[in-house]
């Protein structure tokens, strides 16, 4: 009995030889419990060991085996062939980014951006060891829990096409990840993180599309994130303008 | 703000076509979604006018109204009618995620807040147009 | 605190209000005025429709109703051009949207007020 068979159409890019991605098709057996990533994986263990794409922890945490998948933004690790039956599937690199090789995009504009929104807990003074945890009760845990478990997978990146338009944009992921900061209790850098937030290029950039929470594997919606995010600058705009030398502490 | 990063030798950039809004059905959405503001604005200028030309008097305001009966005007507004529910439609769904209502600790949760909203817009439209209905 | 180096929070705060009041009031007024009057179904005579504008109140909601979402339009048709791929005439779009719902602004209280 003829083996069942499914063809993957892979993006591939040679950096300097080639001037355009190509697209390149495989045919793989066809597995019911076989996902993308598999596929790619027996691409690359069987028939062609050159093809180059990230990929870590096959359980959709890492967040690295982010590709476009017949258009749209997935953790190949979560993308079962059986969803794209018969085939073929086309597989390329994450949209708007600047392609390295083959399925590997350039994420050093994404991890500047990441840097720049400073998500990590910020106190004017940090209190001693001694004084224990800061703690938080589950309403305070509630208000940013959902924001926190993004896992830096840039899906949202390679769905908004703002980003793709003005790649100045400092983008879903991290916008949301700042947000999450500035919601936290614990947190007190809100005046260090807003502005960068509300520049041009922040906040005042994102038309809403939306499709940054359609395709988050995490159930982050940075889309809300961004809108509040705005209105949280509009507030303190207008105060700035009512209250020049200071309103807000 | 900070530069453009320069292009590095070997990267590979993709380009952004003019018609990329017609590559994914949520694109269009949101492109139709965002066009629904010229119609609105349209439907707006020519209320203006309206009242304008009421100001000039019942002669001026009669051939107004006659020109509005005309077939391209009332399917413009046909159309412009469409577009504008549209608008209502997807703005309170998404103000509803957006702004968070609080009762308490607690979340209302978003599904409530946009049925109040479509509520509220149902009743206000119903009293509007009864309005005008009764006095008419 | 640098969050008045853009004057884009002003803008995008008027096309919030726009938006909820274009949301809100639009489709009914749409209905009865560009379908339901012209096509004879409601009556609105001369005489009733300068009574109600020679109303102060009425005045105020149809300067609400008319104004403030043409700053609505003038935003998304910014981005919408934007969109476009007119990325390089971005400050000239700009001025030419949010001037078009200033001058519309002017033109509404113009129309209002010399009733």
């Amino acid at each position: 009995m003829a083996e069942e068979t499914i063809t993957l159409e892979v993006t591939r890019y040679r950096p300097r030889e080639d001037r355009e991605p190509r697209a390149q098709a495989f045919t793989v057996p066809y597995r019911k419990d076989w996902v993308v990533l598999d596929a790619l994986n027996h691409i690359k263990d069987r028939v062609d060991g050159t093809l180059t794409y990230r990929w870590s922890c096959r359980m959709g945490v890492c967040g690295s085996c982010g590709m476009m998948v017949n258009g749209v933004p997935k953790l190949t690790c979560a993308a079962f062939l059986r969803d794209y039956l018969p085939g073929p599937i086309r597989v390329e690199p994450l949209a708007y980014f600047p392609v390295i090789r083959d399925l590997v995009v350039d994420i050093e504009d994404f991890m500047g951006k990441l840097r720049r929104v400073m998500p990590w807990i910020i106190r004017r003074t940090e209190q001693p060891l001694t004084a224990g945890e800061y703690r938080q009760t589950p309403a305070q845990l509630e208000a940013y829990k959902q924001f926190s478990m993004c896992i830096n997978c840039m899906l949202c990146y390679a769905a908004c096409p703002v980003y793709g338009l003005s790649p100045l944009f400092i983008g879903p992921a991290a916008i949301a990840l700042g947000y999450r900061y500035n919601l936290d209790s614990r947190d007190e850098g809100y005046h260090l993180r807003q502005p960068i937030l509300a520049e041009a290029v922040g906040v005042w950039q994102c038309t809403f599309v939306g499709e940054c929470s359609a395709v988050c594997p995490k159930g982050v919606d940075p889309a809300a994130a961004i809108q509040r995010s705005k209105v949280a600058g509009a507030k303190d705009w207008f105060l700035s303008i009512l209250l020049p030398r200071g309103g807000r502490s | 703000m900070s530069a453009p990063p320069a292009p590095r030798p070997g990267l590979y950039y993709p380009k952004m076509p003019a018609t990329w809004w017609l590559r994914r059905p949520a694109y269009l959405r949101f492109m139709l979604r965002e066009v629904s503001s010229v119609f609105i604005a349209i439907f707006l200028a020519v209320l203006m006018v309206q009242v304008y030309r009421a100001g000039q008097g019942p002669e001026a305001y009669a051939a107004f109204l006659e020109r509005l009966a005309s077939p391209g005007w009332i399917a413009f507004h046909a159309v412009a009618l469409g577009f504008a529910l549209y608008h209502s439609v997807t703005w309170l769904k998404l103000t509803a995620v957006v702004q968070v209502v609080r009762l308490g600790e607690h979340q209302v949760p978003p599904r409530l807040v946009a049925a109040g909203a479509f509520a509220f817009w149902g009743i206000l439209s119903l009293a509007i147009l009864f309005a005008v209905l009764l006095r008419s | 605190m640098s969050t008045r180096k853009t004057s884009e929070p002003f803008w995008w705060g008027l096309f919030s209000v726009g938006g909820v009041v274009a949301a809100f009031l639009v489709p009914v007024h749409l209905f009865i005025h560009g379908l339901a009057v012209p096509l004879g179904w409601i009556a609105f005579p001369h005489a009733r429709m300068l009574a109600l504008v020679g109303q102060p109140l009425v005045k105020v909601y149809l300067f609400v109703l008319i104004a403030l979402p043409l700053y609505h339009w003038a935003h998304r048709f910014r981005f919408v051009l934007e969109d476009l791929g007119l990325h390089a005439l971005r400050a000239p779009i700009a001025v030419g949207c949010y001037g078009s719902a200033v001058a519309g602004t002017v033109g509404t209280l113009w129309v209002l007020l010399r009733l």
